[in-house]
């Protein structure tokens, strides 16, 4: 056995592959409780859209479909960089770890702030619920509660990419500092999977607030 | 072989590393200490959550009287505002919104910080790692991050006591809209806008149910990595304790039905906080009055969130027990568990229909026949599995040598009190019946019947059953018959009146007990003319003083009590193959697994019990083949 591995084995498993299926298996297990936390949420949307669909109909193409699809690209490289960054540790390849690593949380940076646009831009048209609401359409008591579940929902996932992105960022230094290596690939391994859950999501947040309104 | 070897020297010296008090104590992130942390804090919990019960039922036996002896104290506690002079002036009367807030804290800390943490996470905590011999969890750090975030969910339900306004009163349930309007004391608000909106009782309340969500969110993800990934050599599936398996189910429940609660909080809280009104109808009058929201919000939506987790949960609470007592029967007759499998099967089916029947709780919201039918149909069909499981239990004694220890006489109590529990729930799950049941008595008594005499005697056995594998010393037998035996009457006395009460109309939230309707005598009363809300109160009482033998036993025995090897009980499942109390890292060598869990009583071997970690290699001394 070589000592890297030795190092890495905690106590409580008799082999590293034990060890790693451990990790596998925690990781998803809690994106399970992910999924029905999520899941939460959107069972909160259908019921809201099901109960008035016309408004969420009109309120969605106040939302800008241009910036969502820019932010869903992103995104979707981020996962690209995600999955190779965890192929450079598993090779232990050093510098490109790190790189790719950087890109993933350039990439997650830039995702919250066109985000963080859109929100401003959202601000000054008077769309943030609330004393200064307004909105022309049929119901704007109704529309208010699509956008409350708007900034709700993508705010608790932007919250989780806030998280991803810190995440990187450690994980670059750690690389850095040479406390992962290719033995301890299994840390940017289970990080990889937050993040792709992360992207997920929002493959399906962008098509139910804004394409909602089917332009 | 060579990297096993150095492995477990490896192990030998991790053994060896001496920790400071806190980290060994404290901040630990070993199962056993942190099961223990997780006992104490939910016994004392326990104790808590009942006597805040035991002063409700001071108010409803005696309504308007000032409580006798501790009236001054508990007004300078909870201020003039929260408890009133008696007529004669006497201290110590609670107003019906103290009796709310202890309504509602009472539900909150007896489900979520006292049976949850007792049964499920101290007992799987310390249990499950050694009875599949493993070392340790998968992630320990994430285990004591589990208790801290547990703790800190105690504290902040704990300080929703001294908010202004005072605790959350709109039960545990907190039901939509009550819940999202109501603890906001104006002066308050207005003096600091933004404490004010946070540091009142029901978003405390929420602030804290995050925090329990998370710990056992984060529980659950360690047990299920654990069972899966840690079992000793040899540990088939089939070979599983009981007790393991309804801790894996019980994981499962609490996985996936706690983050949809966790959501609608956040949404409850918004509408607290932020002003949405995710769960506020248009044209909410309040006090007479339409507040100003934007409205358009479902309150049933916040009852299906919450039923959603809150049904799992109610399985939550009786699966652990009903693991513990299986484990206490077999030992105690000295038999195998009658339908072992079948028992494994039934929970398994049990978790499955346990999130398809949580709208039997909201029949009274006019949700339509088909969806009524929908319901019942389901509610009825879980209780095939639940009827398995106590069935099995029952035939279990058929025939056994049964040893009256401690911990059994809790398991074969908890056996029948768990079957009134269960019947009595078939005609809620009716439609037509519920209606004219629900918020009655009745319903307090069917599910106090499963998590009172049920859980909490199972809870109580377990203590009995592992307090000499945790400390090295047996507890008193002759105080744990007097703390069975009182428990049992007065238990009884409590919840067999509930009943009747119930079926004769009595509403659960009278705050004095039916003083103030002309009609309640003969409801309170019944037909027999007997006062049952005094009966009721002072069997609670008793319940209380019952509880005195327990806790002195309980300390007296961790010094004093009969010190006791690592087999007490004959019993052969692998918990008791390690030392008492276990060392860090649990066993002297890694256990392997040779047989079922049950081997009790096996024609012809030479002791009643053959423990799982006993090889049936053909070359060892052979049990007797010749009697037969």
């Amino acid at each position: 056995m070589d000592s890297a591995t030795d190092t890495v084995l905690a106590e409580q498993f008799d082999e590293i592959e034990q060890q790693h299926s451990a990790d596998t298996l925690g990781m998803w297990i809690f994106l399970a409780t992910e999924v029905m936390f999520f899941g939460g949420l959107f069972a909160g949307y259908a019921v809201y859209r099901f109960s008035f669909p016309h408004v969420f109909y009109a309120a969605s193409h106040h939302l800008d479909v241009l910036a969502g699809a820019i932010d869903t690209a992103v995104l979707l490289c981020s996962s690209l960089t995600m999955a190779f960054a965890v192929r450079a540790v598993r090779l232990g390849q050093r510098w490109m770890s790190i790189l790719l690593l950087g890109v993933t949380a350039v990439f997650g940076a830039g995702f919250l702030v066109i985000h963080g646009f859109e929100y401003h831009h959202e601000w000054t048209e008077h769309l943030v619920p609330g004393g200064s609401f307004a909105f022309e359409g049929a119901d704007p008591h109704r529309a208010q509660m699509f956008f409350w579940l708007y900034f709700a929902t993508t705010g608790l996932h932007s919250l989780h990419v806030l998280i991803g992105v810190a995440l990187m960022l450690v994980l670059a230094v750690l690389v850095l500092l040479e406390k992962i290596t290719a033995a301890r690939f299994m840390t940017v391994e289970i990080a990889g999977l937050y993040w792709h859950f992360v992207d997920v999501v929002w493959v399906f947040l962008f098509p139910l607030y804004y394409l909602a309104g089917a332009r | 072989m060579a990297q096993q070897t150095a492995h477990e020297a490896a192990h030998h010296e991790h053994h060896h590393e001496e920790l400071g008090f806190w980290r060994k104590y404290v901040f630990s992130t070993d199962h056993k200490v942190i099961g223990i942390q997780y006992g104490i804090t939910g016994l004392i919990f326990l104790f808590f959550g009942f006597t805040l019960m035991m002063l409700m039922r001071w108010q409803l036996a005696f309504p308007g009287q000032a409580l006798p002896g501790i009236g001054g104290l508990f007004q300078k506690i909870f201020g003039d505002k929260m408890v009133l002079p008696d007529v004669n002036g006497h201290p110590g009367v609670m107003t019906s919104e103290l009796y709310n807030s202890f309504g509602a804290m009472h539900g909150t800390i007896m489900v979520f910080l006292g049976i949850v943490p007792t049964a499920f996470a101290a007992f799987g905590n310390y249990v499950v790692p050694l009875q599949i011999g493993a070392p340790d969890m998968t992630f320990p750090k994430i285990n004591m991050a589990s208790y801290w975030s547990f703790f800190l969910g105690g504290v902040v339900m704990l300080a929703s006591f001294f908010c202004p306004g005072g605790a959350a009163k709109s039960g545990w349930t907190s039901y939509s809209p009550l819940a999202n309007i109501t603890d906001q004391v104006p002066e308050f608000v207005a003096a600091h806008p933004v404490l004010g909106l946070i540091f009142n009782g029901q978003s405390m309340w929420i602030l804290g149910m995050v925090f329990l969500i998370t710990s056992s969110l984060l529980g659950s993800v360690n047990f299920i990595t654990t069972i899966i990934q840690l079992r000793a050599p040899g540990m088939t599936w089939m070979r599983l304790p009981f007790f393991v398996w309804a801790q894996l189910v019980t994981s499962f429940l609490l996985l996936l039905a706690f983050p949809p609660l966790e959501a609608a909080s956040i949404f409850q809280l918004m509408d607290r906080v932020a002003g949405t009104s995710f769960f506020l109808p248009s044209g909410l009058i309040v006090n007479g009055a339409q507040i100003h929201i934007s409205g358009g919000g479902s309150p049933l939506l916040w009852q299906h969130l919450f039923w959603f987790l809150a049904h799992p949960e109610v399985y939550v609470l009786i699966l652990p027990g009903i693991g513990i007592i299986g484990e206490v029967v077999a030992n105690n007759t000295r038999k195998p568990l009658w339908g072992y499998k079948a028992m494994v099967f039934a929970i398994f089916v049990l978790g499955f229909l346990s999130f398809i029947v949580w709208a039997h709780h909201m029949y009274l919201t006019g949700m339509g026949a088909a969806v009524s039918a929908f319901f019942q149909t389901t509610t009825i069909m879980i209780s095939v599995p639940s009827v398995i499981l106590l069935t099995a239990l029952i035939l279990s004694l058929w025939g056994g040598s049964i040893r009256f220890t401690t911990p059994m006489c809790f398991a074969t109590a908890f056996l029948p009190m768990f079957g009134i529990g269960g019947l009595t729930g078939i005609p809620l799950a009716f439609n037509a019946l519920d209606l004219y049941l629900h918020d009655t008595y009745y319903v307090i008594a069917h599910f106090h019947y499963i998590v009172a005499p049920g859980t909490i005697f199972a809870i109580f056995a377990g203590v009995y059953h592992w307090f000499p594998k945790a400390t090295g010393r047996m507890m008193n037998q002759f105080l744990g018959r007097l703390h069975f035996w009182a428990s049992f009457l007065f238990i009884n006395g409590i919840f067999l009146p509930m009943f009747l009460q119930g079926m004769l109309g009595m509403h659960r939230r009278w705050y004095d007990g039916g003083a103030s309707y002309d009609i309640s005598k003969a409801i309170v009363w019944g037909l027999s003319g007997f006062d049952w809300n005094k009966v009721i109160s002072i069997s609670a009482w008793g319940l209380g003083l019952a509880q005195l033998p327990f806790i002195f036993n309980f300390f007296s025995s961790i010094w004093y009590g009969k010190a006791v090897g690592r087999n007490p009980w004959d019993a052969t499942t692998l918990e008791w193959l390690a030392p008492s109390p276990p060392p860090h890292g649990n066993f002297d060598h890694a256990p392997e697994v040779h047989r079922g869990p049950y081997e009790y009583s096996v024609p012809g071997a030479a002791q009643d019990f053959i423990p799982q970690s006993e090889p049936t290699s053909p070359t060892a001394p052979a049990a007797p083949a010749l009697a037969h």
